[in-house]
């Protein structure tokens, strides 16, 4: 079975046409790749899949369920984790405490064992408190877990950014350029935690502009211009395919 | 919570209990139970606005509601005190459940405007409706809360003592949600919705409770006004009453614990010293509030907080660069 | 019959001075995204420097006026560089809280300078002049005819003159503006002057056949909210068209429905709207 994928997948924004009858499929454990030139649609294509904008036709099927229609946190509740360019955390607040609430999804306490001060809330709370710690300890900030954000390193909040969502217990995660503004080195690393998680079963899909990162990385490539899908395969097949060197030279890729 | 917090505040509560024996001074009681009303409805407005994002400006109105509600129907409807307090307060949640439901569909700017309007609605129906608010005249004769067994609110003392007695009840319910998950996903929220959404909060079923419950807080500092007072007119309802709570949230520290008690204290005891100022004193808070907000945006307990913190962490620094084999990163 | 057209002129006139203030209101978030809470103080402010003018000063009603639009606009020169302009990266909240303080300060200002009371201002035009059999006073005429030669000469320089375009270029596209030269701290201050030039034209024409006192600003900035909101946040046109609108609804609400409950009628206006278009109408959907 597939493990999710997206059937003429397309997004109108008024007479725009960001993305275009996509059909992509991405394999369970892989790392999976959207790569494209500058407004080719990428960010869109996760909004959509994310559940961000509802798109204009087309379908997006996770594990043989329909999710086209679901609301974001539906479907981060079904194991799709995301994270944006921008890291968007709490600058403020430190890193476990940002990461803590990512667990919350698979909580049940509300307010009242709040005011209460039940026994669910206290091993809800634990539980989401030990699911941060792990996370944290995966991407390896444990040096770093009780400060705040502001003060970390643009690689530091990548990496933050990467537990928040790994503390949903996805079972697969949307990853929008994450080594955008991290140097060459801290690049080796982050590619090597995505690994990590590949390894561990949490399948990636990534959108990046760093190539030579990328076609060392990534199992499978799809490459999108202008909205539309223009090449799909293993990081050799896109390195030699013309269209994709046509669309990367400026050139328009649709002959 | 660390251990000097706790004696801080148990101090604090103990003065409050003590504070109506040492004093004697009838004048002095009324106004601090007076701040303690302000205070819960700041409270109320704080876990919307400081927690997640959404600053109301309808708030007033609620206020209002809750205020009317118990004096209609203690008054016109001669219900006991307390049936009617309960009834104040649901009623003041259902509207404000209401009013969350439509307005929580418009974000920032329309957000507040919207709630404005709903402020501004809810003051006119009160003052044109005559037939069953009494309009312009007000509502007079609204009655102390009735006795609980040999428990009387009679007197000026007991009647602090119950306000007290809710003020600490809804700090404490504060504390709890602010401390719990239901805390951190509004937290969350307010930083930043979009995130929220990706890590499968449902922000319009959290900000609809959020929504309801500060409505509803903001119901029962309305409600304790009116029995406090006796008498209530449409006034309650304007938008000044929603800048005053705004000016000591924002004093006291938006999104803090404390800032409310702070904020609200402050300025209460700043007005009584400015008295000369009376119908001026917003010659001295507005300018305080603009500054506030540019210099200072997170209040006396926020920027107190902040600069503990930078204590904290310069001390924690120092400790790293000490270890030789330590690598601080500067951020 | 007559009735009516005498309601639809009232319309006319009530709908002049919100079209005013929409505009200045509308142009300031067009290019800022500030929601100017304090812009109602300014309306007030205009209407009391007029007055001062002609019964302190005894300038003429004209001569009054064009103090009135010096004075306000220098007001609003200053709220922009030294509020909104400190503010312009801070999180929404936080503007919105500053206007309100400055909303407090100006009212507490003029309460203390000039007093609670309500005061009637002088009108060299209060005769009254008759129409197709038709009352109207010349004031009223006034206001309608004054608030369209205003419009025009707005619109002409918005889009006729060189530093016209530039407000219209930022209100597009800040990012831009910036890049292709403009410069984009001078044009905030000129369209917060001319916002508050804007609102002490208002208030200077309506104050005769209203009164002048701290908290004439109120309704008016409120109404100001929902006619932006409902012309589209930042336009001219829409500022313009839903001033009338509202303007027309009112008098004849008050007319046909009722007159206590008329000031409710925008705001109810406001809440359909924004049940049914979270985002205000005419707003540019999608991201």
């Amino acid at each position: 079975m597939i493990f999710l994928e997206t059937r003429k997948l397309t997004k109108n924004f008024g007479g725009l046409v960001a993305v275009n009858n996509v059909d992509f499929a991405i394999e369970q454990g892989k790392i999976n790749a959207i790569i494209g030139p500058n407004g080719a649609g990428k960010s869109t294509f996760f909004n959509l899949i994310s559940g961000f904008h509802p798109p204009s036709s087309g379908q997006v099927i996770f594990k043989g369920q329909d999710v086209t229609k679901l609301p974001a946190n539906k479907i981060a509740q079904l194991g799709v984790a995301r994270t944006f360019q921008t890291t968007n955390l709490f600058e403020q607040s430190t890193v476990i405490d940002n990461i803590i609430v990512g667990h919350r999804l698979r909580t049940k306490s509300n307010l009242f064992d709040a005011i209460f001060r039940t026994k669910r809330l206290r091993s809800e709370e634990a539980l989401c408190r030990e699911k941060a710690m792990e996370v944290i300890e995966f991407v390896d900030l444990q040096k770093v877990a009780h400060r705040p954000v502001a003060g970390l390193t643009q690689e530091e909040k990548k990496r933050t950014a990467f537990a928040l969502a790994l503390a949903t217990n996805p079972e697969i995660v949307f990853l929008d350029e994450p080594a955008a503004g991290v140097n060459p080195d801290e690049t080796e690393g982050l590619a090597a935690l995505m690994r990590k998680m590949a390894d561990k079963g949490v399948t990636v899909c990534l959108i990046e502009h760093k190539m030579q990162m990328i076609m060392k990385l990534a199992d499978k490539i799809m490459v999108l211009n202008y909205g539309e899908k223009i090449a799909e395969g293993k990081p050799e097949e896109i390195q030699n395919n013309e269209a994709v060197i046509k669309a990367y030279l400026g050139g328009s890729a649709i002959a | 919570m660390s251990k000097i917090q706790r004696i801080v505040i148990l101090g604090l509560i103990l003065f409050a209990i003590v504070f109506p024996l040492i004093s004697n001074n009838d004048y002095f009681i009324h106004v601090m139970t007076l701040s303690f009303i302000w205070m819960i409805g700041v409270y109320g407005l704080n876990l919307l606005a400081g927690y997640t994002g959404y600053l109301s400006l309808a708030h007033a109105g609620f206020f209002a509601i809750g205020a009317y509600s118990l004096g209609l129907l203690t008054v016109k409807a001669e219900m006991n005190f307390w049936p009617a307090l309960l009834l104040s307060l649901i009623i003041t949640g259902v509207l404000g459940f209401f009013a969350g439901l439509i307005s929580l569909r418009t974000k920032e700017h329309f957000f507040a405007i919207y709630t404005l309007c709903v402020g501004y609605i809810i003051y006119l129906v009160i003052d044109k409706w005559d037939s069953l608010t009494e309009g312009v005249r007000g509502l007079i004769g609204i009655p102390a809360p009735a006795n609980i067994g040999p428990l009387s609110f009679e007197t000026l003392q007991s009647h602090y003592y119950l306000v007290l007695f809710f003020l600490l009840l809804v700090v404490l319910i504060m504390y709890r949600i602010v401390h719990s998950l239901s805390g951190r996903t509004y937290i969350a929220i307010r930083n930043s919705e979009d995130l929220a959404q990706t890590i499968g909060i449902s922000t319009m079923k959290n900000k609809l409770t959020v929504f309801v419950i500060s409505t509803v807080i903001a119901g029962l500092s309305g409600a304790l006004y009116a029995s406090f007072v006796r008498f209530i007119g449409p006034d309650i309802g304007s938008i000044a009453i929603v800048f005053d709570f705004l000016t000591y949230l924002l004093v006291g520290g938006l999104g803090t614990l404390s800032g409310p008690i702070v904020g609200t204290l402050l300025i209460v005891v700043l007005s009584q010293r400015l008295q000369f100022l009376q119908d001026y004193r917003m010659l001295v808070f507005g300018p305080v509030l603009t500054l506030l907000i540019i210099f200072y945006p997170r209040g006396i307990v926020g920027t107190a907080a902040a600069w503990g913190q930078k204590r904290r962490s310069s001390v924690h620094k120092t400790r790293l660069n000490n270890l030789p084999e330590e690598q601080v990163k500067e951020g | 019959m007559e009735i009516l057209i005498q309601q639809l002129f009232n319309g006319l006139t009530i709908g002049s001075v919100y079209s005013l203030v929409a505009l200045g209101l509308t142009l300031v978030y067009g290019i800022l995204h500030i929601p100017n809470f304090a812009h109602g103080a300014l309306y007030m402010m205009g209407g009391y420097i007029t007055l001062t003018m002609m019964t302190k000063y005894g300038f003429h009603y004209w001569i009054a006026i064009i103090v009135s639009i010096l004075v306000v606009g220098l007001l609003g020169v200053l709220m922009e560089r030294f509020v909104f302009h400190p503010l312009r990266d801070a999180p929404p909240i936080h503007d919105k809280i500053a206007a309100i303080g400055i909303l407090l300060f100006l009212e507490a200002f003029a309460q203390f300078v000039w007093g609670a009371e309500y005061q009637s201002m002088p009108t060299p035009y209060g005769q009254v002049v008759e129409i197709f059999g038709l009352t109207f006073t010349m004031q009223r005429l006034l206001i309608v005819i004054a608030a369209i030669v205003v419009m025009i000469l707005l619109t002409l320089f918005l889009k006729k003159t060189f530093t016209g375009s530039t407000i219209i270029a930022m209100s597009q596209n800040r990012e831009g503006a910036n890049l292709v030269g403009i410069n984009t701290k001078k044009v905030a201050m000129l369209t917060f002057m001319i916002s508050g030039g804007l609102a002490a034209i208002a208030a200077s024409l309506s104050a005769p056949i209203n009164l002048v006192f701290p908290g004439m600003g109120h309704l008016v900035i409120l109404k100001a909210f929902v006619i932006i909101i409902l012309g589209g946040m930042g336009s001219v046109p829409g500022a313009i068209l839903g001033g009338y609108i509202l303007g027309f609804s009112e008098s004849l609400g008050a007319t046909y429905i009722s007159n206590d409950y008329k000031d409710i009628i925008a705001f109810v206006l406001l809440v359909i709207i924004l049940s049914v278009k979270p985002t205000g109408l005419f707003s540019k959907g999608g991201h």
